[in-house]
């Protein structure tokens, strides 16, 4: 009798395990199967580099060139503003932090961690906006801001797992604390400092309810720093509430692409930790 | 002693960085506030929603009913998961290779692709609509890895002597893990849990295209409910309540910071006992 519930549970154990597998596998078939038809209708090159985004006109046009350079500028400057601040703090609270002053602001980073994107987003709508307009700028500066947590989280455990005689070695060779801290730690914990930026890259691409709030969501190719942009995810929440059929295989599809991007920033990210351990 | 100029500047960007990034946290969370606590009145507690008070009441209902759908289903497929690999799982097994590999997966993919997914699945091809059970179901598959992870460190965290000594009083495999390793672990699985709840309050984009926007607090699992993320968009695109939406803003702060010093308190207890 107990044997078998023994067996039983083991079982469910296993299956349960699998519920992982069986999620990455359904989200690729639905995805995929929804989406690809679409690009096969509008041609590959016409969808991946189709400069116009007009689902409106007859024929309609769908390219998303504008909203795959959309979400590459806005993270390339969500990560301008946040690695050398993330990178910096994460050095103060590794090694020059006062253990009292610790107490407050590791909470203090992980409250931002835990911040809602939409409270972010109303953050931005108020205060950045007014300065920077819905903007590529602002986008940027609210991204730079959300990515902060994550990259410094990282990149302190990071530097936490430098032994601690690389400091002394360097000390003792006549290097001032900062000096042995920039020069000899941040070099030996490059991998953990290069996956908290990966992960950051993820976090900023993916961000979706924030970035629509701040970056104005106009669908053609960005033109400047202070003009509107729209980013792949905005795409999708902006349009699919009313689209239908090539349309809304199209948004789909948009989706399609960004999974693409995220998958190929996990496979480096989990590439760099492998470097790591 | 005299310190190099170099020595200076370094010090002076650390401390710079640390004191920018600790007051970006304080204004944004002073500025909601500031904003936001003036519009909180009884009325915004009213437990039925229309233009006139722009209740938050059904939302935070449905916020709770969605949170605890999702953990319903989560929780115990994560546990069991974590338990497999913590406990049965042999190593270098090709299948926990690649639990592992889809677990990280699912760890970086972006709320709106969820919502996709959610939509896609849940909505259409089950044909459920927009519904509390779709966007629950779309949320427990977001926060397993989370909840599978933070186990497997829990289960993991327990000594090996306590199964042993459990293993020499003749219990089994099954009874070792529940009544030993299980309750052992239980702060470290109960911060995983509490750090979902957050992720689940502070989600919008995986919900807006699987349990709806509609403000009311819903009948049965399978009508469509706004929870309180969701809430917030909303009345950011409708522009004519911002005040109502800083109010709500401070109510998920408050959750947030509750959530965070919960978790942070159980991960203590682990630290200690460890």
């Amino acid at each position: 009798m107990s044997r078998v519930r023994e067996k039983l549970m083991g079982a469910v154990f296993l299956i349960s395990a699998l519920a992982s597998i069986l999620a990455v596998a359904l989200i690729c078939v639905f995805l995929f199967a929804n989406g690809l038809p679409a690009v096969g209708k509008i041609g590959v090159f016409n969808f991946l580099l189709g400069k116009e985004w007009s689902p409106a006109d007859t024929p309609p046009v769908f390219g998303i060139f504008p909203m795959i350079l959309g979400s590459l500028y806005v993270t390339a400057g969500a990560l301008l503003i946040g690695v050398p601040i993330g990178i910096l703090a994460a050095i103060f609270l590794a090694r020059v932090c006062p253990k009292k002053l610790y107490r407050v602001l590791k909470p203090g980073v992980e409250l931002l961690a835990g911040i809602p994107s939409v409270v972010y987003g109303f953050f931005g709508m108020a205060v950045i906006i007014p300065l920077s307009g819905n903007s590529i700028l602002s986008a940027s500066i609210l991204l730079g801001i959300m990515i902060l947590p994550t990259i410094i989280g990282i990149a302190e455990s990071a530097l936490r797992a430098v032994p601690e005689q690389y400091y002394e070695g360097a000390l003792a060779l006549g290097a001032g604390h900062y000096r042995s801290v920039f020069f000899v730690m941040l070099p030996a914990a490059k991998s953990g400092v290069l996956a908290a930026v990966v992960l950051g890259v993820g976090r900023a691409i993916g961000e979706t309810m924030a970035v629509i709030m701040v970056a104005g969501n106009q669908a053609r190719m960005p033109v400047s720093l202070f003009k509107g942009v729209r980013t792949l995810t905005a795409n999708i929440v902006l349009e699919m509430g009313y689209a239908a059929e090539l349309h809304r295989e199209a948004l789909i599809a948009t989706g399609v692409v960004l999974f693409v991007f995220i998958l190929l920033i996990n496979l480096s990210f989990s590439a760099l930790k492998r470097r790591v351990t | 002693m005299r310190k190099k100029p170099s020595e200076l500047i370094m010090g002076a960007a650390t401390w710079t960085a640390a004191a920018l990034t600790f007051s970006v946290l304080l204004f944004l969370v002073g500025f909601i506030l500031v904003k936001g606590v003036p519009h909180i009145k009884p009325s915004l507690f009213a437990l039925n929603y229309n233009s006139e008070n722009v209740s938050l009441m059904p939302a935070m209902i449905s916020t709770v009913i969605m949170t605890l759908l999702s953990l319903v289903i989560a929780v115990p497929l994560g546990v069991f998961a974590a338990i497999y690999l913590a406990e049965y799982a042999k190593r270098g097994n090709k299948a926990v290779l690649l639990v592992r590999v889809t677990t990280e997966t699912l760890s970086g993919i972006p709320s709106i692709v969820y919502g996709l997914f959610g939509m896609l699945f849940f909505v259409t091809f089950l044909g459920w609509g927009f519904s509390l059970l779709a966007g629950a179901f779309t949320l427990s598959i977001m926060i397993l890895p989370l909840i599978m992870r933070s186990s497997e460190e829990a289960l993991q965290a327990v000594p090996d002597t306590y199964r042993e000594g459990a293993f020499g009083l003749g219990a089994g495999k099954l009874r070792t893990v529940f009544r030993i390793v299980l309750p052992s672990a239980m702060p470290g699985i109960l911060a995983g849990v509490i750090l979902s709840i957050g992720r689940i309050a502070g989600e919008t984009a995986a919900l807006i295209y699987t349990a709806g926007t509609v403000a009311q607090i819903p009948e049965n699992p399978m009508q469509s409910a706004r929870t309180l993320s969701v809430h917030m968009y909303a009345l950011s695109s409708e522009g004519l309540h911002t005040g109502e939406g800083y109010a709500t803003a401070v109510v998920l702060l408050v959750v947030v910071v509750l959530i965070n010093t919960g978790s942070a308190k159980l991960a203590r207890r682990i630290g200690g006992k460890a």
